[in-house]
């Protein structure tokens, strides 16, 4: 299904010097959906210090490099996400920020959310736990900074490459049209009655 | 003719070196006050040269023409600041000049990022040049003084008539003119009481909002370039300049020092609060200053 060779995604010479810079340059776009607001100040402060590493926070997606997407994503929220993702320019990583990017976590069975971010943008890195502690995060990204350094961290390639792909997921969960709940007994009822209505008032005309 | 070209960019290359060393020490200065370690020295230029190596967009061709001359007007006053007593080529560092030349900066600024068309921008530009509205009186002001005092323009006099010592340094001779300087040099650095301009919270940090790529590496060149020159501006006209080049960065490092200091404590202060602030606050201790300058000079007012 997806289209990644290993031609297609290796950097040039002069790509690898350049990934050592942006490898120890990180500005994040933090998109807190929910979790994840508490566990990132003290990641950024005086406790833990991101900035170490040269991480730091960034007002707006133009500036920033990576896009933290924190806690579960709901379908309105997606379609925000995939809004922000492509207003920022290339190079450009995603680190999925506790369970529910991976895998929908206590929120897998809901209607409102969706389950894998995956499937709808390229996460490049994710963060296991509900939530991850700072330590965790900034193992992460320590982890993310070694993935670009050696050019491996290549999920922009990947969405450039399957656009289609990402593009025809987004529109099954964005552009849904059919009610999300099934209709259960009662609605099914309701629905009988409201038409058994119509056509007795149609025939009384 | 070779030779001067060479020189004017190799001292173009120095100013911005210096400028972002400066704000490598400045962040870990800053983080030692959140009792934090911070990012290690060189931090600004990897900044630099990451943002120059990704993609950016252009809205506009203005945005682009927009963005080099605001650079270009800084580095441009930057070649008449005597660095110690170097400087690129044959001047008197005209103190008029570097005046008129250091609001292209600005101006390029808001030429460029209100043709990306978007509202925080131009916010963020509104309050930049309101703020340069608020800071101009001070510091044309203290210029006054200068001028009462030692019937100069050229900044290579005002550094010369400085040397006899310490004791002849205008901070010892001109106390509020100092503090006047002070004040205005913290809201043309866009430090703490007067940042209402990038405000990140606020206004998404105002005209750098739509900035990426490599705008935004000229946007930190641009900062650089403006931080050795209006640090620059303050130790020649207050701190005795320098004999050498060494000894006149290190004043200037100090003078930032302390502008990182007073930002690290100080709150911020909304946009007419802090032009009223420069206006009045600041204004009225240069204009005193000017008082006394004009008083010593003839005997009466």
């Amino acid at each position: 299904m997806l289209k990644v060779s290993r031609e297609e995604i290796l950097d040039g010479k002069f790509e690898r010097v350049l990934n050592f810079f942006r490898s120890r340059s990180l500005w994040m776009l933090y998109y807190c959906t929910g979790c994840g607001a508490v566990e990132l100040p003290p990641t950024m402060t005086s406790r833990f210090d991101m900035e170490r590493f040269g991480i730091g926070p960034m007002a707006t997606p133009r500036q920033a490099d990576i896009l933290l997407v924190t806690g579960y994503v709901s379908v309105k929220t997606l379609k925000r996400i995939v809004r922000s993702y492509e207003q920022m320019p290339e190079p450009k990583w995603v680190v999925g920020f506790g369970s529910c990017p991976v895998n929908g976590g206590i929120y897998w069975k809901s209607y409102a959310t969706i389950n894998q971010l995956d499937r709808y943008i390229p996460v490049d890195l994710s963060l296991n736990g509900c939530m991850p502690r700072p330590q965790a995060v900034i193992d992460g990204f320590v982890n993310l900074m070694e993935m670009i350094k050696k050019g491996e961290a290549v999920g922009y390639k990947k969405y450039r490459l399957n656009y289609e792909w990402y593009k025809r997921n987004q529109a099954e969960v964005l552009e849904r049209t059919e009610p999300v709940l099934r209709p259960g007994i009662a609605s099914v009822a309701k629905a009988q009655e409201t038409k058994k209505k119509i056509s007795i008032v149609e025939g009384v005309k | 003719m070779l030779l001067s070209v060479v020189k004017v960019l190799g001292h173009a290359f120095f100013v911005m070196a210096v400028g972002l060393l400066f704000m490598g020490i400045g962040r870990r200065f800053s983080a030692r006050f959140h009792r934090r370690y911070g990012p290690p020295v060189w931090q600004s230029y990897i900044d630099v040269i990451k943002c120059f190596s990704r993609k950016s967009i252009s809205h506009h061709w203005i945005m682009d023409m927009g963005s080099v001359m605001g650079l270009a007007g800084l580095v441009a006053a930057a070649m008449f600041l005597p660095v110690g007593r170097y400087l690129p080529f044959q001047s008197t560092g005209p103190i008029i000049v570097i005046l008129y030349l250091m609001p292209i900066g600005y101006l390029g600024m808001a030429m460029g990022v209100s043709a990306s068309g978007n509202p925080l921008a131009s916010i963020g530009i509104g309050r930049a040049l309101t703020l340069m509205l608020g800071y101009e009186v001070p510091f044309a002001t203290i210029v006054l003084c200068m001028i009462a005092a030692f019937n100069s323009t050229s900044l290579v006099a005002l550094g010369q008539a400085q040397q006899a010592g310490f004791l002849s340094w205008n901070i010892i001779t001109m106390p509020f003119g100092f503090v006047a300087g002070i004040i205005a040099l913290q809201a043309m650095l866009a430090e703490k009481p007067f940042d209402t301009m990038i405000a990140p919270s606020e206004i998404a940090s105002g005209p750098m909002v739509e900035l990426s790529g490599k705008f935004l590496g000229l946007a930190f060149l641009q900062h650089s370039v403006g931080i050795f020159i209006e640090t620059g501006l303050i130790v020649t006209l207050f701190l005795g300049g320098g004999p050498g080049i060494g000894l006149f960065i290190l004043k200037q490092f100090l003078v930032y020092m302390l502008s990182l200091a007073i930002n690290a404590i100080f709150a911020r202060y909304r946009v007419e609060q802090a032009t009223k602030f420069l206006w009045f606050t600041a204004g009225g201790l240069a204009f005193i200053q000017l008082v006394i300058n004009m008083y010593l000079r003839s005997g009466t007012i």
